[in-house]
């Protein structure tokens, strides 16, 4: 069994009143590539939130490397949803990725050449170097994805977390980002959050569907009937079980 | 009220002669100082989009003023601690507390005014130069306030190059510094309280009323041309300048307030700059 990196137990989140994630039980191990998938408002990107410590906990103990959320910055790459930013905002791609640096620096802390270099890196891995000079406001979706995800990768992370990075990219490019991600998975573990539940199939390792209402199963196979939905799927699904105890599998939710 | 200045003129010899007075070459430094702070901190206004905020800052500081007639000091030195303590009870009441940030603003906003009506009313006798610090009076700047410019000057730009990179990120991409292990919470106070010295040297120049100008125009047009933010803080710190010393040229010349033909001429550039950008655009799609 591999080294538990994230551990959530009996977590809780309650947003202005509703319960968003409701006594959520999960685990991800070195080595994971995890795919949530589940409807809008399901607690998918409050899960990644609690994970990076954007999010308290309303209930239940989270732990990220051992440590509480939030705690181990270096260790943890990110890439968000959509930026929210100004398209006439005056900075580089380059100097975008640079602040995945950041993490790794102390305060009065300049980046240094190595870390420029460790820019390029990151930049080259994600195809994008002939763009590294170009203003942030000028790319296009997928290019503006692929810089988010260099900036997660320059920071050396050992834990990738990623919202909806094919959200707002076209079908090629969806592709290429996948493809990205299958080179990544041999070397640090991944949770993407998705729509894509066709796509991702072939390419993570387990998928769980991520419902506030419904509770996720860690191990199907201790569900009576758990195994016969199972072999509907060409890939390990985690079976969700209502409050009254009915199984549903993820399409239907 | 007004301190109206009628200079002797000799329309002749305007060149010569306008460096000729002392209170002249003090207020050509005084614009070149300003405009140091103006574009640097003006950059992080226009890229953080805290333009009312940054006003919210400066018109209570008004607060100060009123504080500083009142004590009998310079009512500069009022400001400080009055732009101070604005700009952290502005900032924390909209992070921390549930209170919307345009109505925290607007509630210092108002009330700093008041405290300084009220402070000048109690302070007896007349309260010479008020005049000037609500609209600017650029040509009465002392030595003392010289120095005084001078000194934040420094200090902001040494804060700023010392935390340049956490600057860059919250103004970036807030969430992602807060992910990063950077106190955003914490830059963004301390920025706020650069804007709220960089409104204290403004006061100066073009007065309360006017400093939200001189922090946003010079920066607004300097984003259009500028690919890096360092980039940019230069480019507006030379508009700044610029905007500064042909606004006092001109009322030099037609005798009219300085810092109101600072202002005047800062927009009528940012008018022409934007009519260029919407001539260009629709000249493209055609």
């Amino acid at each position: 069994m591999n080294r538990v990196i994230v551990d959530c137990e009996h977590l809780s989140v309650v947003l202005d009143g509703s319960r968003v994630l409701d006594n959520l039980t999960l685990q991800v191990c070195e080595g994971d590539f995890l795919g949530i998938v589940g409807p809008n408002g399901g607690g998918k990107t409050t899960l990644l939130r609690v994970i990076l410590g954007l999010q308290k906990p309303s209930e239940g103990t989270v732990t990220v490397f051992d440590k509480a959320p939030g705690q181990s910055p270096r260790r943890t790459g990110y890439v968000p949803q959509h930026l929210v930013f100004d398209r006439d905002f005056p900075i580089s791609v380059r100097d975008m990725v640079l602040m995945g640096r950041l993490s790794g620096k102390k305060p009065l802390q300049q980046y240094s050449k190595s870390d420029r270099e460790r820019v390029d890196e990151a930049l080259e891995t994600v195809g994008m170097s002939a763009l590294k000079s170009r203003r942030i406001g000028v790319l296009s979706g997928g290019e503006l994805q692929r810089t988010l995800i260099a900036r997660a990768l320059a920071g050396d992370p050992e834990l990738l977390l990623l919202d909806e990075p094919t959200a707002s990219v076209d079908p090629v490019m969806k592709t290429s980002i996948y493809d990205l991600l299958d080179r990544l998975k041999k070397q640090l573990s991944i949770v993407l959050v998705t729509h894509d539940i066709g796509t991702i199939s072939r390419h993570v390792s387990r998928v769980i569907c991520l419902n506030c209402s419904m509770v996720v199963r860690e191990n199907p196979l201790a569900t009576p009937s758990g195994s016969d939905i199972q072999k509907s799927y060409p890939y390990d699904v985690d079976l969700l079980l209502h409050h009254g105890g009915s199984l549903s599998s993820p399409e239907k939710s | 009220m007004g301190a109206p200045f009628h200079h002797p003129k000799n329309p002749d010899a305007m060149r010569p002669e306008i460096f000729a007075f002392e209170f002249m070459r003090h207020a050509v430094a005084a614009s070149l100082l300003a405009s140091v702070a103006c574009g640097i901190i003006g950059t992080y206004v226009v890229v953080k989009r805290i333009g009312f905020i940054s006003g919210g800052i400066a018109h209570t500081a008004f607060g100060g003023i009123g504080l500083g007639y009142y004590l009998g000091i310079n009512p500069l030195l009022g400001v400080i601690p009055f732009s101070l303590f604005a700009a952290l009870a502005i900032g924390l009441l909209s992070k921390k507390a549930k209170v919307a940030e345009d109505t925290a603003i607007g509630a210092f906003w108002a009330v700093g005014m008041a405290v300084g009506v009220i402070f000048i009313g109690l302070t007896p006798g007349y309260a010479p130069n008020l005049f000037s610090y609500l609209f600017g009076n650029i040509l009465t700047v002392p030595p003392d306030d010289l120095w005084l410019i001078f000194f934040l000057d420094v200090l902001i730009v040494l804060l700023v190059w010392l935390f340049s990179k956490e600057f860059l990120a919250i103004s970036v991409d807030e969430e992602y510094a807060e992910v990063s292990g950077v106190n955003t919470t914490g830059f963004y106070l301390l920025l706020l309280c650069l804007i709220a010295l960089t409104v204290v040297i403004l006061v100066r120049v073009v007065g309360i009323v006017m400093v939200i100008a001189l922090l946003t125009i010079p920066a607004a047009i300097a984003r259009t041309f500028s690919r890096s933010l360092p980039g940019m803080m230069a480019l507006a710190s030379l508009l700044s300048a610029f905007f500064s010393l042909a606004g006092l040229w001109l009322s030099w010349q037609l005798d009219i307030a300085s810092g109101a033909t600072i202002i005047v001429v800062a927009g009528v550039a940012f008018m022409l700059v934007e009519t260029g950008k919407l001539l260009r655009i629709s000249l493209l799609n055609r």
